[in-house]
C-alpha cells in the first residue's frame, strides 16, 4: 500500500517552494507610487496637479538656464547671440561678477583681503558652531575681529592691535577683581579697556595709515555681497551680548531697569527696520557732536544692531521663562548671587534653549541686510538696482540678476538654518 | 535673586548702598536713570547745536500746506492741492488695506501649505517643502521685486487689448489682466437694491440664529440637524427672490478699453496686487511652518481617543485636533501679520502709496523735514504694533490653559 | 558697550573723520579730500562706469572744485545720495557739496538753508511717449499713466500742470531710473516724466531709441546746480567762482588744450590773464592759489568741453545746447565779470 502509494505519486517536494517575489503592483515603485502618489482620487488629482506645476516650472526655467550666453559684453550682444531663442543672459554675471560680491569702488587689487577673511570665518565659526572642536580654537575666533577688520579696512595694523589690547587689559583686569566682586570687576574690566584704548588712540602716530601695509579702504568703498555679509556677521555678533543685557534687564526686579529695557524692546519691535534705517541715513547724524562726522557704514551698523538686539533679547527672555523654576531657587539655595547665579546656572542653560531661535534671528537679520539699498548703500541689491541696470549695455537684464542675489542668500540661509536644526538635534537633552 | 539676609545691625552706612541687597538695587538703578538722563541730554544737545548751525528748526507746519502731488490709489478723497496730512492719512489707510488683505491671504496659503505639507502624497508635500524653503530663505524685498517684474514683463499692457485682432482679450468678457493692474465689474446699484443689499444682510444673521438653534437643539435633546444645505439655502434664496422680484436692480458696470487706459469698474492697482501677493505669498510661507508645527504638537493620542470615541476623521480635525493646534498656532501667527504690517513699508520698492512712500517719500523729498516725518512713521507703525500686540495679549489670556 | 569699541576702533583707523569746526574750505584742506553728493547713478551726470570710475557732467563739477582748492582732481570722495538723504547729508556735514541734479527753489534755499551757488544745467521737465502711441502734445495725455521718477520736484510740476490743463492722470512713482524704464519699455505706464535731461539719457540706452519721442513740451523751469550749507560763504565763493571759472572759460575760449600755454604768461586778453591768475589776485582773495582757475581747467576743460564729453551731442545721450548755450550764442550761460 505504502509502496504503491510512493510509486502512485510521480513527484514528492521535499523542501518548500522559495518565496515568489510579490505580485508587481504590491512591491517596488509601484507599490511606492500607489501609497505615496495615488492613494486616494482626491491625492490623486493633487498629484496631477502638482506634477503639472513642476512641468511648468521646469519647462520655462531649464532651456532658459541651458541656452544662457556667459561671455559677451553687453545686452545687445547677448540678444544677438540668442537669436530669438529663450535663454538667459548670464554673461552680465561673469562681467560684473566683482561688483555683485565687492561693489564699484572695493579697489580691485585688493579683492584678496575680504576673500581672505571671508575664509577666516569659517575657520572662526567652526569651535563655535561645532562644539565637539578642540576649545583651544577658540582663541582664533577671539582674534578674528581684528584680524577681519584689518583686513577689510585696511590702514595702520595698530588699530586693531591697540583694539585688543583693550580688550585683553579689561580681561586680565576681570579676572584679578572678580574674586573681590563681580561688579568691581565687571566696571574695572571696562575701565581698564578704555584707558587702553584712549591712551593707545594718542599714541597711534598721525598719518599711520597713509603708508600702511595693507592700503586703507574706506567704508563707504564696500559693497555688493560683501557688504551684506559683512553687516550681517557684525550686527548679529554684537547685538548677542545687547540682547542678553536687555533680556536680564527685562527680567529685572528693579523697575527702573525693567522700564528701560521694556521701552527700548517694545519700541524697536515696533516698527520696521526700514524706519531705523531712515533714521540713520537722515537723522543720526544730527545725533553726534557738531564736529564729527560718522559714516553711513557706522550708523547704519548701530541702527541694525539696536533692531536685532531687541529680537534676540525676546528669544532669550522665552529660554530664561522656559527654565523651570527650581534652577532659580537651586541656585539662590547654594548661595550664589545674582552674577553668579546668572552665569553658572541660567544663561548656559537659557542660551541653550534659545539657539534655534536665535538663528532664527540672525537669517532674518541677514535678510533684511538687504534693505541697505533703500538708503543708497550699494550692497548687492543696491548694485542691480543702481549701477548695474542703469549701465547702458546691461538696462534690462532682470531675472539674471535677481535670481543670482537669490540664489547667494538662498544658499547662505539655507545652509544656517540646516545647521540650525541639526544642532538641535544635538542639544536635544530633554530634561522634563 | 535677591535673598533676604539678617536684619540691619547698628545704623546706615555709605558702604551698604554697594554691599546690602537692600540698598543696592536703588544704587544701580540711580546710576542707569544718570546715565539715561545724560545720554539724552547729551544726544539733545548735540541735536540742538547741530539744527542751530544749520540753521533748522523742528517744526510740524508743514503738515498743513498743501502737499501739491497726486497719489494714485486713494480710499479717501484726495487731491494735489489736499494737505500733507491728508496725504498722510491716504498713505495709512493703503499700508492698512495692503496688510489686511495679505494677512487674510497669507493665513490662506500658510494653512493650505502646512497642512499640505504633512500630508502622504509625497510629491505634493515635497513641493511644498520646497514653497516654504525657498520663500523662507530669500529676502522679502527681493521675492517683493521679482514678483514685481514678472507682473511687469509677463501680463500685457492696455495696448494689447487694442485693434481688430488684440494679442490680449479680457477675461470672461470682464475682468482685464494688465501689467497696470486688474480690471474687474463694479456694481451699480439701481433704485431698489438697497432692498436686496438688506435682505442679504438678514440672510447673514438668519444663518447665524439657525445655527446656533441646531447647536442648542444637539446640546438639549441631542437631536443633530443637517447644518450644509439650510445654511446656504438661508443664505441666497430669499436674497435671490428679493433680486428679480424688484426687477434685477443691481447691474455691473464692465471695464472698457477707453483712451489710454480701461474706463469703468474697479481697478486694483498693478502695485497693490504686486505688494499683497509678494507679502502674503512670503509669509505664507513662515505661517506653514507655524501651522505644521501646531498640528505636530498635538500628541497622537488624543486623535486616537477621539478615534475610539468613534468621531469621524472630519471631526476629529474640527472638534480635537485644530482646537487645541491654534493655542500653538494663533500667537505666531499675529507676530505673523506684525511683520506683514512692517513689511509693507517696502512699498516703496514698487510705487505703492503706502504711508511710508507719502509721508516717508514723496512729502520727505518735497519738504526736506527729514527729522519729522520719520518721527511721525515710526509713531504711526508704534501704534499699529502696540495695538496688535495688545490684541494678542487679550487673546493669549483668554486661551491660557487653565491648569490646576 | 561693544558698541562704543567698534566705534572707537573705527575712529582710531581714521574711517569716522573728525572735522575742525572752522571752515569748510579749511576743512577740506585739512582732510585732503572733497566730499562730493552725486546721484546714485544717472548715465552723464553721474554713474559709476565698469571700473568704478565715477564719470558724468556733476561729476565733472566735484572734480574740478576738488582740482581748483587741493590742486588734484581725483582727491575727491563720492558719496552717493538719494532725493531723500542729500539734504541731511549736507546739513550734517557729510559732504561739503551736493551736486546731485537739485532744482533752485525758494523753499530749498530759503526754508531748507542751503546756498545754491549757480546753475550748471538748465533743464526742463518733459515727456517720453512710444512713437506708436500718436501723441504730439502733452495736452493729449488726458487718462494716461504717467511713471514719474520721484525724488525731485517732478510730482508736483506734473500735477500743476495736470491741473492747470484740467486734465486727468494716473501717477505711478518710481524710486529709481531703472526701474522706471523697466515700467515704461513693459506698457506699464504710457508715459514716463522727468527732467528732460534725464529722459534723452535713458533714451539712449533702450534697445530701439528711435522708437520713443520727447514730447516738445517742457512743463517746468528746472535749473539744476551745486548747493552747500547756508552761512559759509568763504565755501560758497570758492564752490560758486569755480563754475563761474568753467563757464567763463568757454565764453573766452581757454579749453583744457590751451590752458596752460595761456597760464604759463600774462597774454593780451586781461580776463583770461585774471582769470587764471597771472594778472591780479583773484585767487589769494578765494584764500586758493593764483592758478585755481587753470588747475580746474586742466583737469575737467571748460564748461563746453564738459558738456560735449558728457551728454553732448557726441555721446549716446545726445543733448543740444539749447538753454545752455553760452549767452554770446543764445543760451543763458552768462557768468559775472572776472574782475
Amino acid at each position: 500500500m505504502s509502496d504503491s502509494q510512493t510509486n502512485s505519486v510521480a513527484f514528492v517536494r521535499t523542501d518548500p517552494i522559495p518565496p515568489a517575489a510579490p505580485p508587481f503592483t504590491t512591491s517596488g515603485p509601484v507599490k511606492w507610487a500607489k501609497d505615496n502618489l495615488f492613494s486616494t482620487p482626491a491625492y490623486t488629482l493633487l498629484t496631477v496637479a502638482a506634477l503639472y506645476v513642476i512641468y511648468l516650472i521646469l519647462s520655462n526655467t531649464l532651456p532658459w538656464i541651458f541656452n544662457g550666453v556667459w561671455n559677451t559684453s553687453s545686452l545687445a550682444e547677448c540678444r544677438e547671440v540668442l537669436q530669438g531663442v529663450s535663454g538667459g543672459c548670464f554673461s552680465v554675471l561673469t562681467e560684473r561678477w566683482n561688483q555683485l560680491i565687492f561693489g564699484f569702488k572695493y579697489p580691485v587689487e585688493e579683492y584678496w583681503r575680504p576673500s581672505m577673511a571671508f575664509l577666516l570665518l569659517f575657520v572662526a565659526a567652526a569651535p563655535v558652531l561645532f562644539y565637539k572642536l578642540p576649545r583651544q580654537l577658540l582663541i582664533i575666533t577671539g582674534l578674528f575681529p581684528f584680524v577681519a577688520f584689518w583686513l577689510i579696512w585696511g590702514g595702520t595694523i595698530l588699530a586693531p592691535l591697540i583694539a585688543l589690547a583693550g580688550f585683553i587689559a579689561g580681561y586680565l583686569v576681570y579676572t584679578r577683581l572678580v574674586t573681590f566682586s563681580f561688579a568691581a570687576g565687571f566696571f574695572g574690566g571696562i575701565a581698564a579697556a578704555f584707558v587702553v584704548w584712549i591712551v593707545g588712540g594718542e599714541l597711534i602716530p598721525e598719518g599711520a595709515s597713509e603708508n600702511a601695509w595693507l592700503a586703507p579702504v574706506a567704508s563707504r568703498d564696500l559693497g555688493g555681497f560683501m557688504l551684506n555679509m559683512m553687516l550681517g556677521v557684525t550686527c548679529v555678533s554684537l547685538s548677542l551680548p545687547i540682547g542678553i543685557a536687555l533680556a536680564l534687564g527685562r527680567q529685572s526686579d528693579m523697575p527702573l531697569i525693567k522700564w528701560i529695557c521694556v521701552v527700548f524692546i517694545e519700541f524697536i519691535r515696533g516698527v520696521p527696520l526700514i524706519t531705523l534705517l531712515f533714521v540713520a541715513s537722515v537723522m543720526l547724524a544730527y545725533f553726534f557732536p557738531p564736529e564729527s562726522s560718522t559714516d553711513l557704514f557706522v550708523r547704519v551698523v548701530i541702527m541694525i544692531t539696536m533692531f536685532s538686539s531687541a529680537y534676540i533679547a525676546e528669544v532669550i527672555r522665552g529660554g530664561l521663562a522656559a527654565l523651570p523654576r527650581g534652577q532659580y531657587e537651586a541656585a539662590d539655595s547654594l548661595g550664589l548671587d545674582y552674577a553668579q547665579a546668572m552665569r553658572l546656572i541660567i544663561l548656559p542653560q537659557a542660551l541653550k534653549i534659545s539657539i534655534p531661535g536665535i538663528v532664527n534671528i540672525a537669517v532674518g537679520l541677514f535678510k533684511d541686510t538687504t534693505l541697505v539699498s533703500v538708503i543708497s548703500m550699494f550692497d548687492i541689491l543696491g548694485m542691480i538696482r543702481g549701477p548695474i541696470l542703469a549701465a547702458t549695455e546691461w538696462n534690462g537684464v532682470y531675472w539674471e540678476l535677481l535670481g543670482f542675489a537669490a540664489l547667494l542668500f538662498f544658499v547662505v540661509c539655507y545652509g544656517i538654518s540646516q545647521y540650525s536644526q541639526w544642532l538641535e538635534r544635538q542639544l536635544a537633552t530633554d530634561h522634563r | 535673586m535677591t535673598t533676604i539676609t539678617d536684619p540691619p545691625q547698628g545704623a546706615f552706612r555709605l558702604s551698604m548702598l554697594i554691599n546690602d541687597t537692600r540698598y543696592r538695587s536703588y544704587t544701580f538703578q540711580f546710576i542707569a536713570l544718570l546715565a539715561l538722563i545724560s545720554a539724552f541730554a547729551y544726544l539733545g544737545s548735540n541735536l540742538f547745536s547741530n539744527l542751530a548751525a544749520a540753521g533748522l528748526n523742528i517744526s510740524y507746519g508743514f503738515l498743513g500746506t498743501p502737499a501739491g502731488y497726486d497719489i494714485n490709489q486713494t480710499l479717501v478723497e484726495y487731491n494735489s492741492q489736499s494737505t500733507n496730512a491728508r496725504a498722510a492719512l491716504v498713505g495709512i489707510l493703503n499700508t492698512l488695506l495692503v496688510a489686511f488683505l495679505a494677512c487674510v491671504t497669507a493665513t490662506v496659503f500658510g494653512v493650505v501649505a502646512g497642512v499640505l505639507r504633512l500630508s502622504n502624497n509625497w510629491l505634493v508635500s515635497k513641493l511644498m517643502s520646497f514653497y516654504v524653503e525657498i520663500f523662507r530663505n530669500i529676502p522679502v524685498l527681493i521675492w517683493i521685486i521679482i514678483i514685481f517684474t514678472i507682473m511687469i514683463a509677463v501680463l500685457p499692457g492696455p495696448r494689447a487689448f487694442r485693434g481688430d485682432e488684440p494679442e490680449a482679450s479680457m477675461f470672461l468678457n470682464a475682468i482685464a489682466f494688465t501689467n497696470r493692474g486688474v480690471y474687474i465689474p463694479a456694481p451699480v446699484w439701481g433704485p431698489g437694491s438697497m432692498l436686496v443689499v438688506a435682505t442679504f444682510i438678514l440672510s447673514v444673521i438668519g444663518v447665524f440664529a439657525y445655527r446656533r438653534y441646531a447647536t442648542k437643539l444637539l446640546y438639549d435633546t441631542g437631536r443633530l440637524l443637517p447644518m450644509g444645505w439650510p445654511s446656504l439655502a438661508i443664505l441666497f434664496v430669499p436674497t435671490l427672490l428679493i433680486y428679480f422680484v424688484m426687477g434685477m436692480p443691481i447691474g455691473l458696470d464692465y471695464p472698457e478699453l477707453k483712451g489710454f487706459n480701461f474706463a469703468g469698474g474697479i481697478k486694483v492697482g498693478g502695485p497693490l496686487i504686486a505688494l499683497w501677493f509678494a507679502l502674503s505669498i512670503y509669509t505664507g510661507a513662515f505661517i506653514a511652518e507655524n501651522v505644521r508645527a501646531g498640528i505636530q504638537a498635538i500628541s497622537k493620542g488624543q486623535t486616537e481617543a477621539a478615534g475610539a470615541l468613534g468621531l469621524r476623521s472630519g471631526r476629529i480635525m474640527n472638534l480635537v485636533v485644530l482646537p487645541q493646534a491654534l493655542r500653538v498656532i494663533i500667537p505666531p501667527l499675529i507676530s505673523q501679520y506684525l511683520n506683514i504690517t512692517k513689511n509693507s513699508s517696502l512699498a516703496i520698492a514698487v510705487g505703492y502709496a503706502d504711508i511710508t512712500a507719502t509721508l516717508g517719500g514723496i512729502t520727505l523729498n518735497q519738504t526736506g523735514r527729514a527729522i519729522e516725518c520719520v518721527l511721525l512713521l515710526m509713531l504711526f507703525y508704534l501704534t499699529i504694533s502696540l495695538s496688535i500686540s495688545a490684541v494678542m495679549n487679550v487673546y493669549n489670556n483668554s486661551v491660557k490653559l487653565k491648569e490646576r | 558697550m561693544k558698541k562704543s569699541v567698534f566705534l572707537g576702533a573705527l575712529t582710531v583707523a581714521g574711517v569716522a573723520a573728525g572735522a575742525a569746526a572752522a571752515g569748510t574750505l579749511d576743512d577740506v584742506k585739512a582732510r585732503g579730500t572733497l566730499n562730493c553728493g552725486v546721484t546714485t547713478g544717472l548715465v552723464g551726470f553721474a554713474a559709476p562706469d565698469a571700473n568704478g570710475e565715477w564719470k558724468g557732467f556733476d561729476v565733472a563739477v566735484c572734480r574740478a572744485v576738488a582740482a581748483a582748492v587741493l590742486g588734484d582732481a581725483s582727491a575727491v570722495e563720492f558719496v552717493p545720495t538719494t532725493g531723500k538723504t542729500r539734504f541731511t547729508a549736507l546739513a550734517s556735514g557729510e559732504i561739503d557739496m551736493l551736486a546731485r541734479n537739485t532744482t533752485w527753489t525758494f523753499s530749498r534755499d530759503v526754508d531748507l538753508k542751503f546756498e545754491f551757488v549757480g546753475i550748471n544745467y538748465y533743464d526742463g521737465q518733459g515727456f517720453m511717449v512710444p512713437k506708436e502711441l500718436g501723441v504730439s502734445s502733452a495736452k493729449d495725455l488726458d487718462g494716461a499713466t504717467v511713471c514719474i521718477q520721484t525724488g525731485t520736484t517732478t510730482e508736483l510740476n506734473l500735477a500743476d500742470f495736470f491741473r492747470a490743463n484740467n486734465i486727468s492722470y494716473e501717477p505711478v512713482p518710481i524710486e529709481t531710473n531703472a526701474e522706471g524704464n523697466q515700467q515704461y519699455l513693459a506698457g506699464a505706464c504710457d508715459t514716463y516724466t522727468t527732467d528732460a535731461s534725464g529722459l534723452a539719457a535713458s533714451r539712449a540706452t533702450y534697445e530701439n531709441p528711435g522708437d520713443h519721442v520727447i514730447l516738445p513740451e517742457i512743463i517746468s523751469k528746472e535749473p539744476l546746480g551745486p548747493l552747500v550749507r547756508h552761512g559759509d560763504n568763504e565755501w560758497a565763493d570758492v564752490v560758486r567762482w569755480t563754475l563761474n571759472a568753467l563757464i567763463a572759460a568757454e565764453e573766452l575760449g581757454v579749453t583744457s588744450a590751451n590752458v596752460a600755454d595761456l597760464s604759463s604768461a600774462a597774454g593780451d586778453n586781461p580776463e583770461v590773464n585774471r582769470l587764471l591768475g597771472t594778472e591780479d589776485t583773484l585767487g589769494e582773495m578765494l584764500g586758493l592759489d593764483a592758478d585755481w582757475a587753470s588747475k580746474a581747467i586742466t583737469a575737467v576743460g571748460n564748461y563746453g568741453e564738459i558738456f560735449e564729453g558728457n551728454i553732448g551731442e557726441s555721446t549716446p545721450i545726445g543733448l543740444a545746447r539749447g538753454l545752455n548755450a553760452q549767452w554770446t550764442e543764445g543760451g543763458l550761460l552768462y557768468t559775472p565779470p572776472f574782475r
